[in-house]
């Protein structure tokens, strides 16, 4: 059974700003039905760009309603420049901590929060930068640096956990082993450098 | 607390803690040593092996004890790997537990064996031609489960072991969930090998059981000491041994209430999820199923949320999904039956035995209906009664 803090719990069991929000002015979603989670963030936005409302829709784990209850929590009353800056390891602090196993549901929040702000704004979040790696849950290969240096992963496991990448059919883990090897060979000798 | 997990592990039913008590303490010789001290476990062990023969109709010196169904399984497939070395190719199942999947992935990936996993339908069914075309003088073994742990379909077992006779090769057959569910009689089955497991029939965990067809040449996984007629070295696990000689003759006895009662409390929860809950189906061939086995999909929402609810509740079950290792997907066992994502990812299974009840039944409905309908207005995909 997972070791889920009492915060998860808690967030699980009573998830806080549930269900569509009237009046959004700006959307993000995330994940699929095919994937095992999903969520959809919505967001009311002030003339001074203040998020005064957010609200979700979750399919998934319980860490995952948890996440999505701790991200509107947290953003609400933010600017969203703020809001941006928010992390996914701000998510699973604001939780008491995340089983390594779920730190993709933080990472979800992230990216719904993200394609939130860009909807706000009326950016067109492009095709991803990099080339393609784990087509079940599209991710690419400058995704996949970014969070080995970022988040200090390890090897292939780790970047299921934080990424899913690898998690599916599984075609994907021989070049995500290569990119997690060179990446951190990379962190070596430029860390004895300085 | 409702426990209805029974194809994960059973509980020690107290007449086989009774039974195995005194030779984990009073009795506690070592069944090969040359005093009455220890002839007297011997003759005990020699008794628990007669009434797990007789629970599957075999001859009593044809069962090898293990320590658990998984070396069952890489037992048998070892032997006849080692009975025909020039024999690269195995048959096995889309379905089976890891314990022969695993196995045999590995040997494919780094042995150089080729394995054909034959595949099922949307039912879970067994692509029968598929099987029999695979069969060729380059095959050393096909091994095809009894039935199937998640989704509790039985396949025709006589009938592929037959045809695997016809060809001259060896059959096992992993019945570890079948065992104590349904009657299992090796000679009418006529099977070579199979695998059966304790703590699935209200014996301990740790103890196991390849039955070997007299004639076999079959050579021991674990090399050591002569015990097992030099089949299984190792001492005997003495009062596991005991304690399952005594569960097996109590599933027998339990087999007519797995086919009446067991079979009513599970096909009455069924009945009643389907009524009290839109948009759910149940996975697997009803008609050719375990007695006790109920895996049911609810659309829209997520396993992991559904056990942590019924959790709250005391229930204990399963879901359809494999998130321990981290992977959201369904199981494999589900992915291979197509069973559609929209389904696999919202299935729990349900493995009932004859100490569960009506009323816990009644109770996890209770349970069940409003916990389902809190995730799916939860869930993006959920609106006005349907899927979106
Ligand atoms: C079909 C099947 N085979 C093998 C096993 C493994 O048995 P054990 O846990 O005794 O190793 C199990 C249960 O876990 C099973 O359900
Ligand atoms: S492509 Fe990465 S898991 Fe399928």
């Amino acid at each position: 059974m997972w070791n889920y803090s009492e915060k998860v719990m808690e967030h699980f069991l009573k998830p806080r700003n549930v269900g569509e929000l009237e009046g959004a002015n700006a959307v993000g979603e995330t994940g699929s039905l095919n994937c095992g989670d999903a969520l959809k963030l919505y967001l009311k936005v002030n003339e001074n760009e203040r998020i005064i409302d957010a609200t979700f829709m979750t399919f998934g784990c319980a860490s995952a309603v948890a996440s999505s209850s701790a991200l509107t929590e947290i953003i609400k009353g933010m600017t969203l420049d703020d809001a941006a800056k928010v992390t996914n390891d701000d998510i699973a602090d604001y939780l008491g901590g995340l089983p390594k196993e779920k730190m993709h549901c933080s990472v979800m929040g992230q990216a719904a929060l993200k394609k939130a702000i860009a909807d706000f704004r009326g950016i067109q979040i492009l095709e991803k930068p990099g080339e393609m790696v784990c087509e079940c849950f599209d991710v690419t290969d400058l995704e996949i640096i970014d969070a080995v240096k970022k988040n200090g992963l390890e090897n292939t496991e780790d970047v299921t956990n934080y990424l899913k990448a690898g998690g599916g059919c599984g075609k994907c883990l021989d070049r995500i082993e290569e990119i997690v090897h060179k990446t951190r060979a990379a962190m070596e000798t430029s860390s004895t450098a300085d | 607390m409702i426990y209805t997990d029974n194809n994960a592990t059973t509980r020690v039913a107290d007449e086989v803690i009774q039974e195995m008590l005194p030779y984990l303490g009073q009795f506690y010789g070592n069944p090969s040593s040359m005093y009455s001290f220890a002839d007297l476990v011997n003759k005990k062990v020699g008794q628990a092996r007669a009434q797990v023969a007789d629970l599957i109709n075999a001859d009593p010196g044809d069962i090898i004890f293990t320590a658990c169904g998984t070396e069952s399984d890489n037992a048998a497939i070892n032997a006849a790997m080692n009975a025909f070395p020039r024999k690269k190719h195995i048959i096995t199942t889309t379905v089976e537990h890891p314990a022969i999947r695993s196995l045999c992935l590995h040997l494919q990936e780094k042995k150089g064996y080729k394995v054909t996993f034959v595949p099922v339908d949307n039912k879970g069914r067994l692509d029968l031609d598929t099987l029999y075309r695979a069969m060729s003088d380059d095959t050393a073994v096909v091994s095809v489960m009894w039935a199937n742990n998640e989704t509790g379909v039985i396949f025709p077992i006589a009938e592929i072991a037959e045809k695997a006779k016809e060809k001259g090769i060896w059959f096992h057959t992993d019945a570890v969930q079948a065992t104590g569910k349904i009657p299992i009689d090796v000679r009418a089955a006529g099977v070579d090998m199979l695998s059966l497991s304790g703590h699935k029939i209200h014996a301990p965990k740790g103890i196991g059981v390849l039955y070997v067809k007299n004639g076999i040449k079959f050579s021991p996984f674990l090399i050591g000491g002569h015990q097992e007629k030099g089949r299984r070295g190792g001492t005997e696990n003495t009062a596991s041994i005991i304690a399952l000689g005594k569960a097996c003759e109590l599933a027998k006895a339990h087999l007519p209430l797995m086919a009446t009662e067991v079979r009513e409390v599970r096909d009455y929860l069924e009945t009643r999820l389907l009524e009290a809950i839109p948009a759910t189906s149940v996975n697997g061939d009803r008609e050719n199923r375990l007695p006790n086995t109920l895996s049911i999909g609810f659309d829209a929402v997520e396993g992991e949320s559904i056990l942590m609810l019924m959790n709250q509740a005391g229930i204990c079950a399963s879901s359809g999904s494999a998130c321990t290792s981290g992977s959201l997907d369904p199981s494999h066992v589900l992915m291979a039956m197509q069973v559609p994502f929209k389904s696999a990812h919202g299935t729990i299974r349900f493995s009932l035995s004859h100490y569960n009840t009506k009323a816990e039944m009644d109770t996890i409905v209770q349970t069940l209906v409003p916990a389902i309908d809190r995730l799916r207005q939860m869930s993006p995909f959920w609106k006005d009664g349907k899927v979106v």
